[in-house]
């Protein structure tokens, strides 16, 4: 795995020195907030309803065992004992002090880990396929590119005070699991002619003016990516708007202007600032994809695993759902969900932590992954080792047999701690997660992703859920919009919205609803709800949610 | 014609610890909203609102929030402010600890 080298070593340790004296400075009463505050945004510490949260970068989502040990020990010492894992392959705490801040921080650093650049109009934590390394259908892995992409961003002189924030993405594969089309940049690694390139996507986002990226290069040769990027970001730099926050987005930029026109001054100042490049970065990246390579796969025997499959219906039920399909014979991807009936999405107890990290270090060639989907993932386990894997799982209340299901819902933290939300989120999907369990229907539902956010910021990525909440305020009331049909993979759609919202206890029988007509309507078994959604459109869904309740009423 | 004016507290969160704390009549800040200085008059809130924004040094953020009388002292109107004096909904954290 990728380790940092000594210039990072000393760039995060200085960092974390700096922050200090700023906190310090803070305290004694030297620093105002107007001042501090963009210095905290820019180590992750911002000010929430209940507390302070530190924002952790997950780079591309991987950590080893003894980083994700260390992430406990932080939680335990400094935090209430958990962490949780956001859409932004993030970990993040709720109830630091600010006082002990450096010395998380610091911490941090002790195991090459940091919050620089997970807040502020900076390009962010770079993102990547959690399957990366692993999946079978990839092309090649994503993360040295992210990695590349990481260091060449990383208190670039250039970019540091973009007109908004900017956010990457990298896939290796077609199946999009890292749902480059709603970043700024998404970049999809592939193959043209034996050549390895990128598919380079702009403009995409969610947020109040939701937009599906659009393709601004086909085919970029994999040399040119740093330059190429650049020459985006340094168009956006210029175009973005800087007088209204609200349309500063690059997707605004590229909407106002055309993907046409943008490209052709992404081409006019990549022509002129390609030549700068000397290579070095290709030698980088030549480094950097020599400490990606892959563990030394070797095929045991996979006997264990059949038994277990053939023996026991809870590890089969696990396995059906949970496991994916790794590249190399004999091993499996494991999906650790953090989605318990009832529990919050993402959040795991720091007991959980260390049994994930010791089985990543026992059964998983050390390496643990974050999903977007607020899930912790073991890359690489051979298949013979996973009953020992399921049982360990079991006995950490980590076995729930739900990947991709109903009860599978992506959730920001909402009213219950961000500062900006118009509504809870968090106790939504706990509801929803309950009333299905207790229908035992979820298996029957098969694949169906719901996404909650708090408000139209959209961290929970409502727009791309196959049936999307959207929590508002109306006239003091926490009230629930549902959008319907979106999609946030290679396919992607933004939802349709459904009509007027629910109250906070009306939701849930609303979403009951929509599954009833969906069982009812789909045309079998194998026909997913989204399938059904667009065989069938909005309408009869919209007769299921608002029919009955308007003949109740009349 | 102004709207009236509905009653306020000023509430702002601890440089420290980062809760959720209330001005109190003697200029003092508390944790509990029940013992925070109600404001029912507007000119009257926007001095204690100055006043709330020079406290650098232990109050970050502070606004003014619709309150009501209640028994025990003001209370939160909306429920925003509800689950300030409370904490989140699904762990047991924050101020519910305690109380
Ligand atoms: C203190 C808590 C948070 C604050 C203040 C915050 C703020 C925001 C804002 C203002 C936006 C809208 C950006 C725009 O449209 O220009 C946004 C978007 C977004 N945030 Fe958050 N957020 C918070 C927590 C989170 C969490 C917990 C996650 C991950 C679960 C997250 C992931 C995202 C994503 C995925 C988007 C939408 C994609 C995009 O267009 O950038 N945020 N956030
Ligand atoms: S969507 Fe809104 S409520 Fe949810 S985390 Fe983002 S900013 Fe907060």
């Amino acid at each position: 795995m990728y380790h940092y080298n000594d210039f990072d070593t000393a760039f995060v340790r200085n960092r974390v020195a700096q922050f200090r004296a700023q906190v310090g400075r803070r305290i004694d009463g030297s620093l105002t907030e107007d001042e501090f505050k963009p210095l905290r945004l820019m180590n992750g510490l911002y000010l929430q309803l209940h507390a302070y949260m530190l924002r952790v970068a997950i780079p591309y989502g991987t950590l080893n065992s003894r980083q994700m040990h260390q992430l406990a020990m932080i939680a335990d010492r400094w935090d209430r004992g958990y962490g949780h894992f956001t859409t932004r392959q993030n970990i993040q705490y709720n109830w630091p002090k600010l006082r002990d801040v450096p010395d998380m921080l610091e911490a941090l650093a002790d195991v090459g880990m940091h919050a620089i650049q997970t807040s502020g109009n900076t390009i962010r934590n770079v993102t990547a396929d959690h399957f990366a390394g692993a999946a079978a259908d990839e092309v090649a892995d994503p993360r040295p590119v992210a990695e590349l992409l990481r260091q060449w961003s990383t208190d670039h002189p250039e970019f540091q005070f973009l007109p908004r924030k900017f956010k990457i993405a990298v896939t290796g594969a077609k199946a999009d699991r890292a749902v480059i089309r709603s970043h700024d940049i998404g970049i999809q690694i592939i193959e043209k002619d034996g050549e390895t390139g990128y598919r380079i996507i702009i403009g995409g986002g969610l947020g109040r003016t939701p937009m599906v990226g659009k393709v601004i290069r086909d085919f970029l040769p994999s040399a040119d990516l740093l330059p190429y990027a650049e020459a985006i970001v340094s168009v956006y730099n210029q175009l973005g708007r800087r007088d209204n926050k609200f349309k500063a987005r690059v997707k605004i930029t590229v909407h106002e202007h055309g993907i046409d026109e943008i490209r052709r001054l992404v081409e006019e100042r990549f022509a002129l600032i390609r030549s700068g490049f000397s290579g070095v970065d290709q030698q980088l990246l030549n480094g950097i994809e020599a400490a990606f390579a892959p563990p030394a796969f070797d095929a045991a025997p996979i006997g264990p695993y059949a038994a277990a499959y053939g023996a026991d219906p809870v590890f089969r039920s696990w396995a059906d759902t949970n496991l994916s399909r790794h590249r190399a014979p004999g091993y499996a991807i494991v999906s650790i969900s953090l989605k318990k009936h009832g529990a919050t999405p993402g959040d795991a107890s720091s007991k959980q932590m260390r049994v994930m990290a010791d089985l990543a270090e026992r059964f998983g060639h050390d390496e643990l992954r974050i999903s977007h989907e607020q899930n912790v993932i073991l890359p690489h386990v051979r298949q013979g080792d996973l009953p020992a894997v399921h049982a360990a799982l079991k006995a950490a209340d980590l076995a729930t047999a739900n990947i991709g299901l109903i009860s599978d819902i992506i959730a920001c933290p909402g009213m219950d701690y961000c500062a900006l939300a118009t509504a809870r989120s968090i106790p939504v999907a706990q509801e929803i997660a309950t009333r299905f369990d207790e229908l035992k229907l979820e298996h029957e539902i098969g694949p169906l992703k719901i996404k909650i956010s708090g408000c139209i910021n959209a961290c929970g990525h409502h727009h791309v859920g196959h049936i999307g909440i959207l929590g508002l305020d109306r006239a003091g009331v926490e009230n629930y919009q549902i959008t319907l049909g979106g999609d946030g993979t290679e396919t992607t759609v933004i939802g349709e919205r459904a009509g007027p919202g629910f109250a906070a206890d009306a939701i849930v029988p609303a979403v009951e609803r929509l599954i009833r007509a969906y069982l009812f309507l789909r045309s079998g078994p194998g026909e997913t709800f989204l399938q059904t959604y667009r065989r069938l459109g909005l309408s009869p869904f919209k007769s299921a949610l608002y029919d009955e309740v308007r003949a109740d009423a009349a | 014609m102004s709207r009236e004016f509905t009653p306020k507290v000023v509430t702002a969160n601890d440089l420290i610890e980062g809760d959720a704390i209330w001005l109190t009549e003697d200029d003092g800040w508390t944790r509990d909203m029940a013992q925070a200085e109600l404001i029912e008059d507007e000119a009257h809130g926007q001095l204690r609102l100055l006043h709330a924004l020079s406290q650098h040094s232990v109050a970050v953020g502070a606004y003014l929030a619709d309150a009501q009388l209640g028994e025990c002292g003001p209370q939160p109107v909306h429920f925003r402010e509800i689950f300030r004096t409370r904490g989140p909904s699904n762990h047991a954290h924050g101020k519910q600890e305690s109380a």
